[in-house]
């Protein structure tokens, strides 16, 4: 039942994607309204299928890879759609919203059962992993989004020649400011995330770190955010830089995450 | 009953004759009393700017109104009617109504996509409602004409980029800004450009102005214009650490600011952006400066490029407009249509008889005894009740139509019956 809920908020979020993407190039009325009624859909029937296996399951459908990354394409919806929300600009939905559908694809290219349960989950510890990386990463999502529509923007002004996109593009100081703030959230999320992820090696293996590969990642991952917000903060860092580090963190939460729990098959909390 | 417009603008009329045809106040009443006598028009309305004279008229005679207009045109406004006679266009049906839907969004006018137009539409309808000399036809072309035009301006971008350089010059600030209130400019030089773009920057709500000119009495002078503070010329250095957007057009023959300077600047202000425009020739800043992360620099040619690229991108927005006024268009003509007599009594007449065969055959069906002949009356009397109750309505209907209020009535008939057209 839940999986076919998800399957109808994939074909919206698909159309959702269409639509925001045709908005760069052409102001439209009905096609912005589309966008947000495809995107509202899929999110309310997306939050259907997490309740459904929440109920069939008995547990938070965070258990699995399918699982993990569902719930993370959830989650950055409704940072999206707290946006749209907010500051009206459906602009941005055209840069989360490709994240979102690619991550639900993913999600939709996994096995979906919900019966295997790692004995790792034994522990309460590993459910506030979970959650606090899959949100935290929900933020930075946007935070990569943000900052590709950045360098897009100030290309056309440092260029000069000014395409289509700038006039639909906010201004660089409204696209700095938010993929800062998001960065603000998210990277508490994220720390929360692997201190609690050390704290359940520690009970469930007596050791902190395992050394295998998402663990290392994740590493990777936090020292290149905990390095943006450092710069941020201390050095004056803003602008083009920013997000270019805001994008390469995002790389390698897409590694960690896409790369080790779905390419090599050996998803790490998983076994 | 035909729409017909009759005018010149921009395109076909130089300025000097659009001056001497203009046709306000006190010259419009005798001028619309005029169309009514002697031209034979329902109704009008005359759009008079700086950049076209329009004559908007409904008439059952088109033909006898194409001669009477320009002649009472050229009466009205004394002006020779052999001076502009040949300039004049014509739109007749639709392509009047497309012509009032353009001109209203502003797909007609010299800039693309300026709202003032819009204004002057709200405002001659004002004047012509006010005189009592629209009707039932003008009035809704013109209410429609104030929605398409807004719809042009909320569905497509016809009037989101600038086309002169100082308000490029904002919407670039815009961009890197966001909001510009609370922001610094600094002046360097003196010059019209600078003044005409402060004015424009307060309008945006940009806080402090500083002036440096080389010349100190200088700078004090146009700071006290502008509404400034005036500094000396080697303390630019101090005031380039607070400024946002600094717009220089001094007389100086080379740089006086360079890279390095600009790029220590850009340290100490740790990052924070900088917007400069550069519009004297030869150049104040050296066009490397360009090349730093955070700092913008626009020189004169740079700006004359983005409005000329803005006036493409307004272009490309027009061509959604026409194909949303084309729509437009065709929604107003079916509406006109309903507007016809004859079709409406047609219709009318076919739906009294409709609900009379329903009512008769329920009747005859529960009256199984009658005789051939019975059945006849009954039938002659229902036949009866529908002509008896039509014959007035058709007749005042008919009578009414000619007038000016006519179409009212039609328009009335058809809620009251709920009658539509089949297509």
């Amino acid at each position: 039942m839940d999986v076919i809920f998800f399957y109808g908020a994939l074909i919206l979020y698909v159309v959702g994607t269409l639509a925001y993407l045709l908005l760069l190039w052409i102001k439209g009325g009905p096609l912005a309204q589309l966008g947000t009624a495809a995107t509202v859909g899929g999110f309310a029937l997306h939050t259907l299928a997490l309740l459904a296996r929440l109920i069939a399951a008995g547990r938070p459908p965070l258990g699995n890879t399918y699982e993990a990354l569902s719930f993370f394409a959830w989650a950055t919806v409704l940072v999206y759609l707290g946006l749209e929300l907010r500051f009206r600009r459906k602009v941005i939905g055209a840069f989360v919203l490709p994240i979102v559908l690619l991550t639900a694809l993913a999600a939709a290219s996994v096995p979906k059962g919900s019966a295997v349960l790692s004995p790792a989950f034994r522990n309460t510890w590993v459910w506030l992993h979970v959650t606090f990386v899959l949100l935290g990463s929900a933020a930075l999502a946007l935070t990569c989004g943000v900052g590709l529509m950045y360098l897009l923007q100030e290309r056309q002004l440092k260029s000069k020649s000014l395409g289509v996109i700038y006039y639909r593009l906010p201004s660089l100081d409204f696209l700095d400011g938010l993929g800062h703030r998001a960065l603000l959230v998210g990277f508490p999320l994220l720390t929360a995330g692997l201190i609690t992820g050390a704290i359940q090696s520690q009970a469930a293996r007596g050791q902190i770190l395992m050394w295998d590969p998402t663990q290392l990642l994740s590493l990777v991952t936090w020292v290149i955010y905990a390095g943006l917000l450092q710069a941020r903060l201390t050095a004056g860092w803003r602008g083009r830089k920013a997000a270019l580090l805001a994008i390469l963190g995002f790389s390698a939460v897409l590694a960690t995450f896409l790369g080790v729990s779905v390419l090599l098959g050996r998803p790490h909390t998983f076994n | 009953m035909v729409i017909l417009t009759v005018g010149l603008n921009h395109t076909t009329a130089p300025v000097e004759i659009r001056e001497r045809l203009h046709l306000s106040g006190t010259a419009l009443p005798p001028f619309f009393e005029r169309l009514v006598q002697e031209g034979g028009v329902n109704e009008r309305l005359v759009l008079s700017t700086c950049n076209r004279v329009e004559v908007y008229a409904v008439t059952e005679n088109p033909e006898h109104a194409q001669v009477t207009i320009p002649r009472l045109l050229a009466e009205g406004t004394r002006t020779p009617l052999a001076l502009f006679e040949d300039r004049l266009y014509w739109h007749r049906h639709d392509a009047a109504v497309r012509h009032a839907f353009r001109v209203a969004a502003s797909l007609d006018s010299l800039v693309l996509g300026e709202s003032q137009i819009l204004s002057q539409v709200k405002a001659a309808y004002e004047v012509a409602r006010a005189q009592g000399v629209t009707g039932p036809i003008l009035n809704t072309l013109m209410t429609r004409s104030l929605g398409v035009a807004k719809k042009v301006r909320t569905e497509t971008g016809i009037g989101e980029a600038a086309v002169s350089i100082p308000s490029a010059a904002i919407g670039l600030a815009k961009t890197i800004f966001g909001e510009l209130s609370g922001r610094t400019v600094l002046i360097l030089g003196a010059g019209e450009m600078a003044e005409v773009a402060v004015r424009h920057l307060r309008g945006e709500g940009v806080q402090a102005v500083v002036v440096a000119h080389r010349h100190f009495d200088r700078a004090v002078e146009m700071a006290a214009q502008l509404e400034g503070r005036a500094v000396r010329f080697d303390q630019i250095h101090q005031e380039l650490l607070q400024a946002d957007i600094v717009l220089s057009s001094t007389a100086a023959p080379h740089h006086i600011v360079h890279r390095a300077d600009v790029e220590e600047l850009i340290r100490l202000r740790r990052n924070r952006p900088l917007f400069l425009i550069d519009i004297a020739v030869p150049r104040d800043i050296d066009p490397a400066v360009n090349e730093i992360d955070n700092v913008y620099l626009y020189d004169i040619d740079d700006l004359e490029g983005v409005v000329a690229g803005h006036r493409l991108a307004r272009e490309r927005e027009a061509e959604q407009a026409e194909l949303l006024i084309d729509r437009e268009v065709a929604s107003f003509l079916r509406w006109l249509k309903s507007l016809e007599v004859v079709p409406t009594l047609v219709m009318l007449r076919r739906h009294l008889e409709e609900i009379r065969e329903a009512e008769l055959a329920k009747a005859l069906s529960r009256l199984p005894g009658l005789t051939p002949a019975q059945q006849d009356v009954v039938r002659t009397l229902a036949h009866g009740i529908i002509n008896k109750v039509l014959h007035h309505p058709t007749t005042e209907l008919k009578r009414q139509s000619v007038n000016r209020d006519g179409l009212l009535y039609v328009s009335a008939l058809r809620r009251l019956f709920g009658l539509q057209d089949d297509d």
